[in-house]
């Protein structure tokens, strides 16, 4: 009994280990891959950006800093369409995804080619697919920490400690 | 000599002693012999002995790590680990030392005294506590298996949100963490709750509180804060869990969740974990200096009434960790006032510890070398802990390697010194070898010395302005020296740990013969054979005197008439330990062991996905239902006295 | 003892030297900190000296030997009157030491001048954006790791998190202040001391935690005053053909995405501004000091000296490096 349940566990541990090496490796200049061509399936970074953790929170961050939500808002769409649905326009697979990106698209989508770094459209366009779901959910975050967009209000403006400590006045030098 | 009443059944008495009784009980208290009975043991020494192994070994992983961190900090911009590794491996440090060695080894050697010391047959719950030492295991290796993998947390010991929230860590690390936390937590808990049980009923009778040995008193009240401090962490990692993996937000300040929570919850937990760690090893230099000075600690109660006021105070001072995060500073004023007050307790412990040895006749075998070398020490660090309670000072030196120094100062000076004490003292109890007592002197002076080197110079790159948590500093601004001294002395302490270990392991197979009481100790644990059988005590031990070996020397009085054809211990009451009730005490059983692999199965992959909570629930209260299985009822209550 | 005197030898060593020393005491409230931490270090020696002077005098009193037999309690009644006065002594210095304490803190807290210099600081990993507030928008300065002060002048500075909790701390002229995504913070400081000092990151804030510096500069208010009005100047148009490919570089390619240069097309806002850059003591956050072949290393690959900054590693060729790296070192 013992026996298969440590069997069982083994199973479980080398299951998850394996697939955790890709998924929590934390590459910072991109590795030296050959150029991908453009629109074509079957790029080996495809799946090595989407599943990786890492990868995808830095997208989580482009996403941001390149105003993507401007248009797109957090995948439900505004101006530009949703990137939570499921239907693409110009295809939803990584390589089109980072075709998308680089190239720009008709009617606003802008080229960010030269602006990004081939790494940092990988990255982006990996985690623009989490927001349909489509990556291991292994690899996802929970939820990003500005759903919302707004300035934080717990605490709008700090109250002066002379207010809250009397003696400060008194002990002030002066 | 007591005896206990009842029916005409096989008891040890007058007409069942000596061999004949050693025969009976040692059938009914063994374990069956091989793999199955070693799994399925629920025999307090056996797990016990298997809980101060296991953290020893993190202890030593923890320590490789140290020496990992001082080799890169040994130069300035150094190249040896890169920043990614080295905070997975400060993290690992930090989580390792607090969860996996230090609160589990206290509890581990409490597990294997307490029954001894209060005169009793095995542990209250022993499966809780079997239980309890799979899951330790489990989450320990959890958490270095995800290490190996390069899964390791890499967000400080006390993983501030939101740098471990779902946004800023991503990947499985700091699930690895949070859910190592829980693991360690219940073990915890579950220990103290056996611990507080076995404290308050099972001594042996006339062993009224106020007799109890001091480490008696400082496990209680450790076990009492273990029960009131951990639910706190465990609601702060289970919220961490649920923002990385469901997606709430308590910790998300843009959807009205707040990054300070997290720090409250964790540093009520957080500070009262020093005390958790503390506590106990003033229970050790108490006996320690008991023993070696030959007389009892001077002012027990004075003693007693400290510890109990440690225990309190202890849970109103976790906000001196957040004097940086700019809350109102008038409610400063009471936590630095708080953090002062605490060293009040343990200053009238140090000056009763003194005063026993200036009374009595101290003898300096190696295990009061390290009471000496712990007063040395630990005071160093509460003295710093009084400067950094002070919110001018510590505004300045939060964070630095001072915190540093002075955290080392208190956990290895105040904790692991008297640890290392203890288990020289109690070696010949557990193994029946004495260790060496040469190797012992100079082990001892080594990691004293060694000590020194290593932290005291991190006060001085504290002062200079290093931060703590850097993975690697500038040329230039004059940390260069301390930081190599530090490293230096980290060596030396590596290498005197490893003295320690070989010393344990020549002196298990050639070490003395130790004999039943070879320090000539005062406690009921010294009553009976090294190692002590697996019944722990042929009659139960009865008690009329806080020293009793030294005041009925050679005839203890005992308590007879328990069966000895079924596991059976004596309770007695809560305050004065009179004879109470029978109590059968269970057999051993697989079940412990599979329900902590149904618990460990399901909170490994709750980290992958929420429906493994409710899968996983299924197995886990399969294996206690079959755990919890009714019994045959044996043979009807019995009155203890007519 | 042993240990202590050194200790104090190196406090008295180490104080008034080093750019980032917490007993520098080159800020108002720095002085209050040497003299409280004084006071805590004598009475807290005081105290050590004489728990070991016990302790050394109870262990050599009497030697035990083996054969001792154990002794009974009694015979303590002095000690227990003792212990008594030992618990009061300890409870008046800790009391002394509280109140000192409180003073001290009381006296540096509070205080928000009115005509105090009024600066934003946010945190971002792992770099500080630095705005000088003036009530009139156009003469606010942005830049960044870097924070030139009037000697003797107030300074108020509002913190904020962009991302993870950081904590601001500069030892020579203050204390620390926790920057906590959430909430704004504040603290105030007036530098007494010209110097060049150098703050960091002090709360644990992720992978480079350690390359995250704070060049701070106290000067005196005439050269502050040209400081910022420097600041204030857009930046100038490239005047060497190598320039020209630089400028024409960033303004079209990675570079301006992230980055601000004022005067020019560049308007990235999520990376330090680099409108006076060549003017600034290091680059990357304390990561190298100032020169030409560190911005060459820089720019060549962020990634080789701070892996895992934000900054990416783009691969310029070696004319377009020389460019970009002649036209930042005119932006003074």
């Amino acid at each position: 009994m013992s026996s298969r349940f440590r069997a069982v566990s083994a199973a479980l541990i080398a299951m998850v280990a394996l697939p955790s090496c890709d998924r929590e490796t934390r590459e910072n200049r991109g590795k030296p891959l050959p150029e991908s061509v453009p629109g074509i399936v079957g790029d080996p970074r495809a799946a090595e950006y989407e599943g990786n953790a890492f990868h995808i929170a830095q997208g989580q961050r482009y996403y941001v800093w390149m105003n993507c939500n401007g248009c797109h808002a957090h995948g439900g769409g505004g101006m530009g369409p949703p990137l939570m649905d499921a239907e693409w326009r110009y295809g939803g697979s990584m390589e089109q995804i980072v075709d998308t990106i680089r190239e720009g698209r008709p009617n606003g989508m802008p080229s960010f080619d030269q602006k990004l770094s081939e790494q940092q459209m990988w990255q982006l366009a990996a985690f623009v697919r989490t927001l349909s779901a489509q990556p291991r959910q292994d690899a996802l975050p929970g939820r990003a920490d500005e759903m919302s967009n707004i300035e934080p209000r717990t605490l709008d403006e700090r109250r002066p400690v002379e207010r809250t400590s009397p003696a400060a006045d008194q002990a002030r030098p002066r | 000599m007591t005896v206990l009443s009842g029916k005409e059944l096989p008891r040890d008495g007058v007409k069942l002693s000596g061999e004949a009784l050693h025969y009976r009980l040692d059938k009914t208290w063994s374990r069956q012999p091989g793999l199955w009975g070693w799994l399925s043991t629920v025999d307090h020494k056996e797990i016990g002995r298997r809980y101060i192994i296991t953290a020893m070994i993190f202890l030593a992983l923890g320590g490789l790590l140290a020496l990992a961190m001082r080799m890169q900090l040994a130069r300035p911009e150094s190249g040896l680990i890169d920043p990614d590794r080295y905070n997975q491996i400060f993290t690992m440090h930090g989580t390792t030392m607090m969860f996996l060695f230090a609160v589990p080894v206290m509890e581990a050697v409490a597990v294997y005294l307490i029954p001894l010391m209060l005169g009793t047959r095995n542990i209250a719950f022993p499966r809780l506590n079997a239980f309890s030492y799979w899951i330790y295991l489990a989450g320990g290796i959890l958490l270095w298996v995800a290490f190996v993998l390069d899964i390791g947390p890499d967000a400080g010991w006390f993983a501030y949100v939101p740098l471990s929230g779902p946004e800023y860590s991503p990947g499985k690390r700091t699930d690895v963490w949070a859910q190592m936390v829980t693991f360690t937590e219940i073990a915890a808990l579950a220990v103290a709750v056996e611990l507080v049980a076995t404290i308050f009923k099972q001594r042996a009778p006339g062993m009224t509180l106020a007799r109890m040995p001091l480490y008696v008193w400082a496990i209680l009240i450790t076990a009492f804060m273990v029960i009131f401090s951990m639910p706190a962490v465990t609601l702060a990692s289970s919220f961490l869990l649920a923002d990385r993996l469901v997606g709430t937000q308590f910790f998300n300040p843009f959807e009205r969740g707040d990054a300070l929570l997290w720090q409250h919850l964790f540093w009520f937990f957080g500070h009262p974990e020093v005390y958790i760690i503390f506590l106990p090893a003033t229970g050790f230099v108490s006996q320690l200096t008991e023993t070696f000075c030959r007389r009892p600690v001077f002012a027990y109660s004075a003693v007693v009434i400290a510890l109990v006021s440690n225990g309190i105070l202890a849970f109103g001072l976790w906000v001196h960790h957040m004097f940086a995060t700019g809350l109102p500073r008038l409610g400063y004023s009471f936590y630095t006032a708080a953090s002062m007050a605490v060293s009040i307790p343990t200053a009238i412990q140090i000056f009763c510890w003194i005063t026993t040895m200036w009374l009595g006749r101290p003898r300096f075998d190696t295990p009061f070398l390290y009471v000496i070398g712990f007063v040395v020490t630990f005071v160093i660090g509460g003295l710093t802990g009084v400067m950094i309670a002070s919110v001018p000072l510590d505004l300045q030196l939060h964070d630095t390697y001072f915190i540093v120094a002075h955290f080392h100062y208190v956990l290895i000076g105040g904790a692991v010194f008297p640890l290392l004490g203890a288990l020289t003292y109690w070696f010949p109890k557990i193994t029946g070898r004495m260790m060496s007592e040469v190797i012992g002197k100079v082990n001892f002076w080594m990691i004293f010395l060694g000590f020194q080197i290593a932290f005291f110079p991190m006060h001085i790159s504290g002062i200079m302005g290093m931060p703590r948590r850097v993975y690697t500093y500038p040329a230039g601004l004059g940390w260069e020296t301390t930081n190599l001294i530090s490293t230096v002395g980290a060596f030396v302490v590596a290498l005197a740990v490893l003295l320690f270990v070989l010393n344990a392991v020549t002196s298990l197979f050639r070490g003395r013969i130790a004999g039943p009481n070879p320090w000539d100790a005062a406690g009921l644990e010294w009553a009976t054979s090294s190692p002590p059988p697996a019944y722990n005590f042929a009659h139960i031990p009865l008690v009329s005197s806080r020293t009793p070996l030294w005041d009925e020397r050679g005839h203890l009085p005992v308590v007879t008439g328990l069966r000895v054809d079924d596991r059976e211990l004596l309770l007695t009451s809560v305050l004065d330990a009179r004879p109470d009730v029978r109590e059968p005490s269970p057999l051993p059983t697989i079940w412990p062991l599979l329900a902590a692999l149904a618990t460990t199965a399901m909170f490994v992959s709750s980290m992958f996905t929420p429906w493994a909570v409710v899968i996983g629930s299924l197995p886990v209260a399969a294996a206690l239902i079959f755990w919890f299985w009714p019994k045959e009822p044996g043979l009807p209550p019995e009155p203890v006295i007519e | 003892m042993r240990r202590l005197l050194p200790g104090l030898a190196a406090v008295a060593l180490v104080a008034c030297e080093g750019r980032q020393s917490v007993t520098g005491g080159d800020g108002l409230h720095s002085g209050q900190f040497n003299s409280l931490f004084l006071i805590f270090l004598l009475v807290t020696a005081f105290f050590y000296l004489l728990v070991i002077a016990f302790l050394v005098a109870a262990v050599v009193r009497r030697r035990g030997r083996a054969e001792d037999r154990p002794e009974k309690s009694g015979g303590e009644g002095g000690f227990r009157l003792i212990l008594i006065g030992w618990v009061a002594l300890v409870a008046l210095g800790l009391t002394g030491l509280t109140a000192a304490s409180y003073f001290s803190d009381a006296a540096a807290g509070g205080a928000r001048p009115a005509n105090a210099i009024r600066i934003a600081v946010t945190a971002n990993q792992w770099w500080w954006d630095v705005r000088y507030l003036d009530p009139v928008p156009a003469n606010t300065i942005r830049t960044a790791n870097e924070l030139h002060l009037p000697v003797g002048v107030p300074v108020h500075i509002q913190l904020k998190s962009n991302d993870v909790i950081h904590s601001f701390w500069v030892p020579n002229l203050a204390g620390k202040q926790d920057l906590i995504p959430g909430r704004i913070t504040d603290i105030t400081l007036i530098p007494r001391k010209e110097g060049l000092y150098r703050g960091q990151c002090a709360e644990f804030c992720g992978l480079q935690h350690a390359h995250m510096a704070l060049d701070v500069t106290v000067e005196p208010m005439e050269t502050f005053e040209a400081w910022r009005r420097s600041q204030l100047r857009p930046a100038p148009p490239p005047a060497t053909p190598l320039a020209v490919t630089g400028y024409n570089y960033i303004m079209t390619q990675e570079c301006s995405a992230c980055h601000n240069i004022s005067g020019t097309p560049a308007s990235g806002q999520v990376a330090p501004d680099l409108t006076h850059i060549a003017s600034r003591r290091s680059i990357g956050a304390g990561t190298f000091p100032m020169s030409r072949g560190h911005l060459y290393a820089w720019i060549a690959d962020p990634q080789s000296a701070k892996p895992g900054n934000h900054m990416p590693y783009v691969g310029l060729e070696p004319h377009e490096l020389h460019g970009v790296v002649a036209y930042l070192e005119t932006l003074k």
